[in-house]
């Protein structure tokens, strides 16, 4: 194919997904804004007991509540497309600045499990798959079970026991050792940052790493019984070649899909991950906000995670297209 | 040593559960460099295991159990699987059945070529290429530097299997084991497959093992053939004398079986060698039997009329309309089949045959035309009642007796579901008769009604799906290649029930093959259909003796040449 047409084609098909993106987005937002006049009164957890009929008035008219939703709802999308998304009921503070303060935190502890997601459960998904009647295949696909089986806060409570209570290797809670680097704040360059995160990155990658294990295991088992293998087999190539070169490959389009899918539940499961290890990121933010009906921040929260999800999933729908040249044909 | 492979007495045993299943049984044959051996039977007979045991790909838990296998003076039964990965590609190359599903996807193959090349030759990256391209113009694929940077989907089936011979011969290997070669495709193109192997064994003086079931394949390029039965030789040496003089009572029913394009018989052949092949229908009275009640009173001459029908199946989508690819695949076709009638629709794969019969079975909606059922106009949209009461008279048997039936299904439940559905019986101890009485009626044992259907084989499978079509009382029934994934005998027995299914019931049959001796067997009249368009209609016999159209004329002349050895 001409490499012309491809980009043309792969244009299109971008396109095409980002104006399905924007409907998403566009559908959060709106019930995103709708948590604004149906979770309470929000001036009711502004001011205090004892505030004057007055008072409550002046609040509500300086927040603009009184005017028609349609109005209301064009002002937020307004300043949400300008990044703000106005004070904190709690705090008082912008919350575009507290959500970017805690974001480091957890986009650092997603990508860290995210990595030992994928790469364990790569690696261990195509041995099993190739090992199939060996003890350790069979080790490990019982072990995995666990990561299936266990709730999150109770692999979190049981390697915060056995680490930090019992053995005292590790740190049992908090973010350590963080340094800013061009107003980044990191915890990845520090020895105690490696410590702190170790144990939450576990907790959090468990259950993904189980599910991509399993998946690839399945998908390579299927693709070594395929004929291209048995032809490439017959034609005498190498078992690293065959297994590496031409099975991993076929397995990794529905993998893909799964490790897209799962990125965007790293992200909503670290609400729990976050809370057990008091790891100071936007889910603990978010379950904060939520004790004290803190609704500019969950609003902000969830369009937040929904952009997330949304811009990997393009970015999968893109490997996709490289990938698997078959999708490259248009409709068959 | 004047043979290049010499098999001695090779067993190969397939622990079951059940206990041990011999797969092959003591079975000795050998090849010569320059020369075609084809070994030919039927599904399970033990062909490809005897190709498999050679290159050491037996499938688990299969083993060799006895025997030697000696390549090149060097026994090779009994290497380790490093030593074993040598001799294959290099030296012993394979071609596989289905170039679908031989060929990796996602590589191109340029990649898959230089790949083979630089593990086999041990030669540099740049040299392989130069190699693929002598290697893909030798085996007539044109533009082959351009051709390198394709992926195996943008070539058609043919082209496809062109590629796997150019990667079998690779390694530039002594000996070639070639599993059914040509068996997924189509007539025109296994003759120009055929020629390809013969040529290039010829030219490279290469020993060819030709694994086949369909001794058409044998008679076209084999110099001497092995039969085998039931995992045991029972006949071998030279094509012309086994084809002409078979000893052994199996080769000659096997023969025997090929359905004949030359002439018309009453009945195909069955291979009587087989045990227990063919049952005799038992149902008496069919008169007067659940089936043949509710006969319609439509005295209509015509069962099915079509007039000016066209459908076409976008190929790519764009944004422009000049850009868009569309394909006719039916395209302005007009037929009409009388009542009792068997119609005979044949032509190449991606002519449309399959596309129109989907079409008058209401699968697909026409972009044009009419489709008339009975005199009903069964397009219009105001009369829906009448039109399914119209579509339920029409039945469909599909190609794949493997997934054309519900495997979590009971034989049972699937022959009943269409006369519970349409609640034709009075209560459900007569719908459990009349589902024995059909099971009966396609000779299959009453026993089978509460198995599963993976529990029969492709020949009784294609029977339930019949007695499944049967109970919707059908007056027509459409035959979409019903018998081309069987094997000859079962294949004669299948088509022989159709026919006796046909007078007992007057069905009106609408027949669908790419075979033309099968169409000639089974047809009254025939269409020819090429891209979409039909090119001729004609009486089956006017056809086969004075074909008027070129396409016509071509296509019998692809006939396998079954005649020469026919004395």
């Amino acid at each position: 194919m001409a490499p012309l047409l491809l980009a043309g084609l792969m244009f299109y098909f971008i396109i095409n997904r980002l104006a399905q993106a924007l409907l998403v987005m566009a559908v959060v937002s709106a019930i995103s804004f709708s948590l604004f006049n149906f979770v309470g009164d929000p001036v009711n957890n502004m001011v205090g007991q004892d505030a004057t009929r007055e008072q409550r008035v002046e609040i509500r008219q300086q927040l603009g509540l009184d005017d028609p939703i349609l109005v209301q709802y064009q002002r937020f999308m307004l300043n949400v497309a300008q990044g703000d998304f106005g004070l904190s009921y709690r705090i008082k503070q912008p919350v575009s600045q507290l959500i970017l303060e805690k974001l480091p935190a957890t986009l650092e502890l997603v990508f860290a499990s995210a990595v030992i997601a994928v790469f364990l459960g790569i690696v261990l998904g195509v041995f099993t798959g190739i090992r199939r009647y060996s003890w350790v295949s069979k080790t490990i696909m019982s072990v995995s079970l666990i990561g299936v089986s266990l709730p999150t806060f109770i692999i979190g409570i049981g390697l915060i026991y056995l680490f930090a209570v019992y053995l005292r290797w590790l740190p049992s809670s908090g973010r350590a050792g963080v340094i800013e680097i061009g107003g980044w704040k990191t915890s990845l360059l520090t020895i105690d940052g490696w410590r702190s995160i170790i144990l939450p990155a576990i907790t959090l990658s468990l259950f993904q790493l189980t599910m991509i294990l399993r998946l690839v295991r399945a998908e390579m088992l299927e693709v070594m019984r395929s004929d291209y293998i048995k032809f490439a087999k017959a034609r005498g190539l190498a078992n690293r070649a065959i297994h590496f070169g031409h099975a991993l490959r076929n397995t990794l389009v529905p993998v893909i899909t799964i490790i897209g899918l799962n990125i965007g539940g790293l992200i909503a499961y670290s609400v729990i991950t976050e809370t057990v290890f008091q790891w100071p990121g936007t889910g603990l933010m978010f379950i904060q906000a939520v004790d004290f009906v803190d609704v500019p921040i969950m609003a902000a929260y969830l369009i937040f995670v929904a952009l997330l999800f949304v811009v990997i999933n393009l970015i999968v729908d893109i490997l996709y297209f490289v990938v698997d040249p078959r999708i490259r044909r248009g409709g068959s | 040593m004047n043979n290049l492979l010499e098999i001695n007495n090779l067993s190969v045993d397939f622990p079951s559960r059940r206990g041990q299943v011999t797969a092959v049984n003591k079975v000795s044959i050998s090849v010569a460099k320059g020369e075609v051996l084809g070994l030919v039977g039927e599904s399970g007979a033990g062909k490809s295991t005897v190709g498999n045991s050679v290159i050491n790909l037996l499938e688990p838990p299969g083993y060799i159990s006895g025997g030697e296998i000696i390549f090149d003076g060097t026994r090779i039964d009994q290497m380790s699987n490093e030593e074993m990965r040598k001799i294959r590609g290099a030296k012993i190359g394979t071609i596989f059945q289905d170039p679908q599903t031989s060929l990796n996807p996602l590589m191109t193959i340029g990649k898959q070529l230089s790949e083979t090349l630089v593990e086999t030759l041990k030669i540099s990256g740049s040299s392989a290429r130069q190699k693929s391209v002598e290697l893909l113009d030798s085996v007539g694929i044109p533009n082959p530097v351009q051709r390198l940077n394709a992926y195996p989907h943008q070539f058609s089936g043919g082209m496809r299997q062109r590629v796997v011979i150019a990667l079998a011969l690779a390694g530039d290997p002594d000996l070639v084991i070639a599993d059914e070669p040509t068996t997924a495709l189509d007539v025109s193109i296994q003759k120009q497959i055929l020629d390809l192997i013969k040529s290039l064994c010829k030219q490279r003086n290469l020993g060819v093992i030709i694994v086949t079931h369909d001794i058409g394949v044998i008679a076209e390029i084999a110099d001497r053939v092995a039969v085998m039965y039931n995992g045991q030789l029972v006949e071998e040496g030279k094509v012309k004398q086994v084809l002409q003089k078979p000893k052994h009572e199996y080769t000659k029913s096997l023969i025997s079986a090929v359905p004949s394009g030359d002439q018309k018989l009453d009945r195909f052949t069955v291979v009587d060698y087989i045990d227990g092949s063919e049952e005799k229908v038992t149902l008496t009275n069919v008169s007067e039997h659940w089936l043949s009640q509710n006969k319609s009173s439509q005295t209509h001459n015509t069962a099915i009329t079509v007039k000016n029908l066209s459908i076409e199946f976008s190929i790519k989508q764009a944004l422009l309309r000049k850009n868009r690819l569309v394909l006719k695949a039916v395209d302005d076709v007009s037929i009409d089949i009388q009542t009792g009638e068997s119609f005979g629709l044949v032509g190449e794969s991606g002519s449309g045959k399959s596309t129109l019969a989907r079409l008058i079975a209401g699968l697909y909606t026409p972009k044009s035309g009419d489709i008339n059922i009975f005199g009903h106009d069964v397009l219009q949209r105001s009369q829906k009642a009448k039109t399914s009461l119209i579509r339920r008279k029409m039945q469909m048997i599909f190609q794949d007796p493997y997934s054309s039936l519900n495997s979590r299904m009971t034989v049972e439940d699937i022959v009943s579901e269409p006369i519970r559905f349409h609640r034709s019986t009075a209560n459900s101890n007569e719908t459990s008769k009349v589902v024995k009485d059909l099971i009966a009626f396609v000779g299959m044992p009453i026993s089978s009604i509460k198995k599963y259907p993976h529990e029969f084989s492709g020949g009784q499978r294609q029977r339930i799906s019949i007695a499944r079509a049967l109970a919707s009382r059908p007056e027509i029934l459409i035959c979409d290649e019903p018998t081309s994934a069987l094997d000859v005998s079962v294949q004669a027995n299948i088509l022989n029930l159709l026919k006796d299914l046909q007078e007992e019931l007057s069905l009106t049959m609408l027949f669908i093959s790419h075979d033309l001796p099968v169409i000639r067997q089974m047809c009254d009249r025939v269409a020819v259909m090429q891209n979409g368009k039909i090119c001729e209609i004609a009486e089956t016999d006017k056809l086969f003796d004075h074909p008027e159209h070129e396409y016509s004329k071509h296509l019998l002349g692809l006939m396998p040449r079954m005649d020469l050895f026919r004395l």
